[in-house]
């Protein structure tokens, strides 16, 4: 099982069981997990991402090495965000990159997200797009975070074609057409924030099962949502083998 | 035993309370719930006058009419209409099959008028289920906090109360109703987000912690996820999952004569 959507690090308004790296490696490990992609919750609120993408690949390297796969916050909105993306690529050795716009105050119609899918797609880097981290109804007060709108995707997709695209924390938006859409594109998307009984089932009316991956948004969220998920929804033999591991694979593994 | 404290039975396709019951059911029978809690019908009215609360509550009767060996229905009042709230609690509880009072957004659990509703739902030992919220972005105005359900519990001592969702910024809500014995935590309806069973199993003691899901617009399975995955003994797991909704209900059930 391969939960492309793990965090490292310390959340600034709660603790969550299980939220340093060593207890969340095993965590994951006893709920078998063989692979975790991590982003680094310093990167959703760190200035300095340089240092933060640093401590995260450092986690990884030392609490689970082989089985945490960094992947470092780049903010394109931010000066010298292309020596981060360097540093992630050529001297931390990620196979990812991880994204939080509404975090970092920039739209995705604008020239830099594009420009930063370019970037990330000559390097053959993975990029995720995480459009949630939490229901704005519960934000902290002090630090409400604007919603993001996903409806200039299918524009910066086209202006980056063949990049490697993951959208995390989806909720209710794309959705119809719009998520056929992008699916059709190439774009994959987890289950982490996905509701509603049978959920997994009524995403797969609308786009392959090909294009979607097991994440788990832990320690953020309990891990048994994202495998209950499966269960609610009968979700079995091939479909199952690709969302918990081989679509994450290929993705993986493509050129 | 998994008991399932919240569910609608708006939300899923189907022309008939019939056809969402079976299709809310096809979802229980796969996550193992043996029973499930229904109230308000459909299209969700935060001001429902009398008669669309009398239609709500009849679109439930319908629903529990064939699967009443798998459902206890919850009556939908509103204290903006006192006089006909306290008759449809007659005709449902009282007279009816239902087990259970629901209250909404219409007015807030602080407010006066929700008294003779819990005076006449503890008369008969139905179960006082009341929404609450605690939204960073504004509650509607009759839409109660946890604090509300607080001081309604403090006029009425002994009766239990469940303070729906617990606020759903869930760390705020367990604080408010800790101070109150008889105030229980329904842990559905938001983000499964790691910590909530803890800390309210922590706080509250795993006896006035309750499973629920708020299905079908939440999962069972996000909200499961929350007692499945929690670091809390299996004692305090089966305690939520069922055993405290049983507990709390065996009064009326068996009142009415209902088996289960």
């Amino acid at each position: 099982m391969i939960d492309v959507n793990v965090s490292l690090g310390p959340w600034p308004f709660r603790r969550f069981p299980g939220d340093t790296p060593s207890d969340l490696v095993a965590r994951l490990k006893r709920r078998g997990v063989t692979e975790a992609w991590a982003g680094g919750f310093e990167g959703v609120f760190h200035r300095d991402t340089s240092a933060a993408n640093a401590r995260l690949a450092r986690a990884c390297e030392t609490a689970g090495a082989g089985f945490l796969l960094p992947f470092g916050s780049v903010n394109p909105a931010a000066p010298g965000w292309r020596e981060d993306l360097r540093r992630c690529h050529e001297v931390h050795h990620m196979r990812g990159i991880r994204l939080h716009p509404n975090y970092h105050g920039y739209k995705l119609s604008g020239a830099a997200f594009p420009d930063l899918l370019r970037a990330a797609r000559d390097r053959k880097l993975i990029v995720q797009l995480a459009l949630n981290m939490e229901d704005e109804r519960s934000h902290h007060p002090l630090m409400r975070i604007p919603p993001l709108d996903p409806e200039p995707l299918p524009k910066a997709l086209a202006e980056a074609p063949g990049v490697k695209l993951v959208v995390l924390n989806r909720m209710r938006a794309p959705a119809g057409e719009a998520l056929a859409a992008l699916a059709r594109a190439g774009v994959h998307f987890d289950l982490a924030m996905i509701e509603g009984a049978g959920c997994v089932g009524d995403l797969m009316s609308v786009i392959t099962p090909r294009r979607l991956l097991f994440g788990s948004h832990s320690p953020f969220q309990y891990f048994e949502a994202a495998v209950l998920k499966l269960k609610e929804s009968a979700i079995t033999g091939e479909d199952e083998a690709a969302i918990l591991s081989g679509n994450a694979r290929r993705l993986l593994q493509s050129e | 035993m998994i008991w399932d404290l919240h569910n609608h039975i708006n939300g899923l396709p189907g022309a008939t309370p019939d056809v969402h019951m079976e299709n809310l059911i096809r979802f229980a029978d796969r996550m193992g719930i043996e029973r499930i809690c229904v109230f308000m019908g459909y299209p969700f009215i935060n001001e429902p006058t009398p008669e669309q609360l009398r239609a709500q509550n009849d679109q439930v009767l319908q629903a529990l009419a064939h699967w009443s060996h798998r459902a206890f229905g919850f009556v939908y009042l509103s204290p903006q209409h006192l006089e006909f709230s306290l008759k449809e609690f007659d005709r449902c509880v009282r007279n009816g099959p239902m087990v259970g009072v629901k209250l909404w957004v219409a007015r807030r659990a602080s407010a006066p008028e929700l008294d003779p509703i819990v005076e006449a739902a503890a008369s008969m030992n139905a179960v006082i289920f009341q929404h609450t919220w605690h939204k960073t972005t504004g509650n509607l105005p009759g839409e109660s906090e946890p604090a509300d359900v607080a001081a309604l519990a403090a006029r009425h001592p002994g009766v239990p109360i469940i303070c729906g969702h617990t606020g759903g910024e869930w760390e705020t809500g367990i604080r408010a109703i800790r101070h109150l014995p008889d105030v229980y935590a329904d842990v559905a309806g938001g983000d499964p987000t790691n910590g909530f069973v803890e800390m309210a199993v922590r706080e509250l003691g795993a006896r006035r912690v309750m499973y629920g899901s708020d299905s079908p617009g939440r999962g069972y399975a996000s909200q499961l996820a929350k007692v499945m995955g929690a670091d809390i003994s299996e004692a305090d797991r089966k305690l939520i999952l069922g055993e405290n909704l049983k507990r709390m209900m065996m009064p009326i059930l068996q009142r009415k004569g209902i088996r289960v």
